[in-house]
């Protein structure tokens, strides 16, 4: 009966039952899903598998782009003509401003410094090339092709030639992850050039933006334009964003719905502008913190006192 | 082992490199330009059910979760999503694959179209549950032209493993 204390031989090694083996694995998977949603602390983890996968995307992007190349190659000589005639004629329509702009932010400067108003911040930053979009058809994302390595850091926003584009978020070591403003609830602060009024515009995911918290009386009209209102600290003032195309006044809700389309090319492939990431604010002065605080003391001693009338 | 059961024909053994090489041109496909289309399977998916039916002992949960990984960051998605589905499709298959290959190839499909439709839907609950946009009805399509592939990937990742018709009489194995 010494044969029945030893182990089996190894024959039929299997591993750890399947069911053990699915309960790990979904173990493992739920748990990164919940902590990549809700603490965004595998930020680095992610950036060293992108590491691996990033070979295997630039050669799938490679069928696409020489398909793009082939076309833009065989292109009529005519269409780029045609294009060659527009953009000059752009040009020139655009030449009596761009030729005072020099002089006028030169003037405008020392304006500001008579007036002893803090400099404007000058928009400086570096083209990057739209690579693709990003795959996960739940979110409305690009990659570009500058990213650590050319001192990307996430938060920078970008833009094109029309307006705001969207905002970096993610930063891998040769790419960058640029989330549109139309995504869901990606949003930015703006302000109605006509009325001058402050809000902040939200992406609804369906390739519009929807300007929320404006009262249903507030002063907005179809056509309006919206610009970005450089409170925030992350987008330079005066960027188009947006144009209203609808209103939707009901006297049942107190706010307005409003929505816009964007005024860049969000969607198209090319080329975008990732700014340069602003300066950091000045501190909130202090007497808001102070009255911050003190509200805080009251409401507690508010519930102190509530709790003591309850006892 | 044979293509099905009801076929004469005896496979030669699987061959591991062949395996992995499947599921990397799985994954390249599934990142080319062309996945934005409407309707464009998810080729990692049918390539992994295959291969769990096939060879449940070689491909499993463990290359379900490495791959679910990889596809969640080459797509930017949240990390675990593909993960968590693609280890319930690796799980069901392998635990189907003793009754699934006595069909046709076509009774094969349609039993593997609920799995593979599973995957896309849970992976719409969970991105959906977290409060993402709805992605349109074209992203569940894609799991019925993926069973309609299931013929044509079962001939074309089963041909290294065919032997050749005429066989020396002398060796009838």
């Amino acid at each position: 009966m010494a044969g029945i204390d030893h182990a089996p031989p190894p024959f039929f090694k299997r591993g750890p039952a399947p069911l053990a083996l699915l309960t790990f694995y979904i173990a493992i998977s739920l748990a990164i899903f919940v902590v990549d949603l809700r603490f965004r602390s595998l930020e680095l983890f992610r950036q060293s598998v992108a590491l691996v996968v990033d070979p295997v995307q630039r050669v799938a992007q490679t069928p696409g782009s020489l398909v793009d190349y082939a076309a833009s190659y065989l292109q009529g000589l005519r269409a780029l003509q045609l294009e060659n005639n527009e953009l000059k004629h752009a040009k020139l329509t655009t030449a009596p401003d761009l030729q005072r702009l020099a002089q006028l932010e030169v003037e405008n400067e020392r304006l500001r410094k008579l007036l002893s108003v803090k400099e404007r911040e000058r928009a400086k930053g570096q083209v990057a090339q739209i690579l693709y979009t990003a795959r996960d058809p739940f979110s409305r994302k690009v990659i570009v092709d500058k990213g650590q390595q050319s001192g990307i850091v996430a938060g920078q926003p970008a833009i094109d030639e029309a307006g705001v584009v969207g905002q970096v978020t993610r930063v891998f070591p040769f790419s960058a992850e640029v989330t549109l403003i139309t995504d869901k609830d990606q949003a930015v602060p703006v302000q109605v050039v006509r009325s001058g009024q402050r809000s902040v515009v939200f992406g609804l995911g369906n390739g519009q933006l929807e300007l929320r918290y404006m009262p249903a009386n507030a002063d907005i009209q179809i056509g309006d334009m919206l610009v970005t209102s450089g409170l925030d600290g992350v987008y330079l003032a005066g960027f188009p964003v947006a144009k209203v195309v609808n209103i939707e006044r009901d006297s049942a809700y107190s706010f307005a719905r409003i929505f816009c389309v964007p005024i860049a090319g969000v969607e198209n492939f090319g080329e975008i502008m990732v700014l340069d990431p602003r300066q950091a604010l000045p501190p909130a002065p202090p007497e808001a913190a102070a009255r911050g605080q003190a509200d805080s003391g009251e409401r507690a001693s508010v519930k102190r006192r509530r709790a003591m009338k309850g006892n | 082992m044979q293509p099905t059961f009801s076929s004469s024909r005896i496979l030669l053994p699987v061959r591991p490199w062949f395996i992995f090489l499947s599921l990397i041109g799985a994954l390249l496909l599934n990142l080319l330009p062309t996945a934005h289309w409407p309707g464009m399977p998810d080729w990692v998916a049918l390539v992994l059910c295959f291969w769990s039916v096939r060879e449940f002992r070689r491909v499993g949960m463990g290359w379900a979760f490495l791959l679910g990984l990889l596809m969640d960051v080459a797509d930017g998605a949240v990390l675990g999503q593909h993960c968590f589905a693609y280890v319930l499709l690796a799980y069901v298959s392998a635990s189907l694959s003793r009754r699934l290959l006595w069909f046709p190839l076509a009774q094969q499909a349609l039993q593997i179209m609920p799995l593979l439709v599973a995957t896309q839907v849970i992976q719409a609950l969970m991105r959906l549950a977290v409060g993402a946009e709805f992605p349109g009805w074209g992203y569940f399509v894609g799991p019925f032209i993926a069973t309609l592939l299931w013929i044509p990937a079962t001939f074309i990742l089963l041909l290294p493993q065919y032997q050749p018709v005429d066989q020396d009489p002398n060796r009838p194995i």
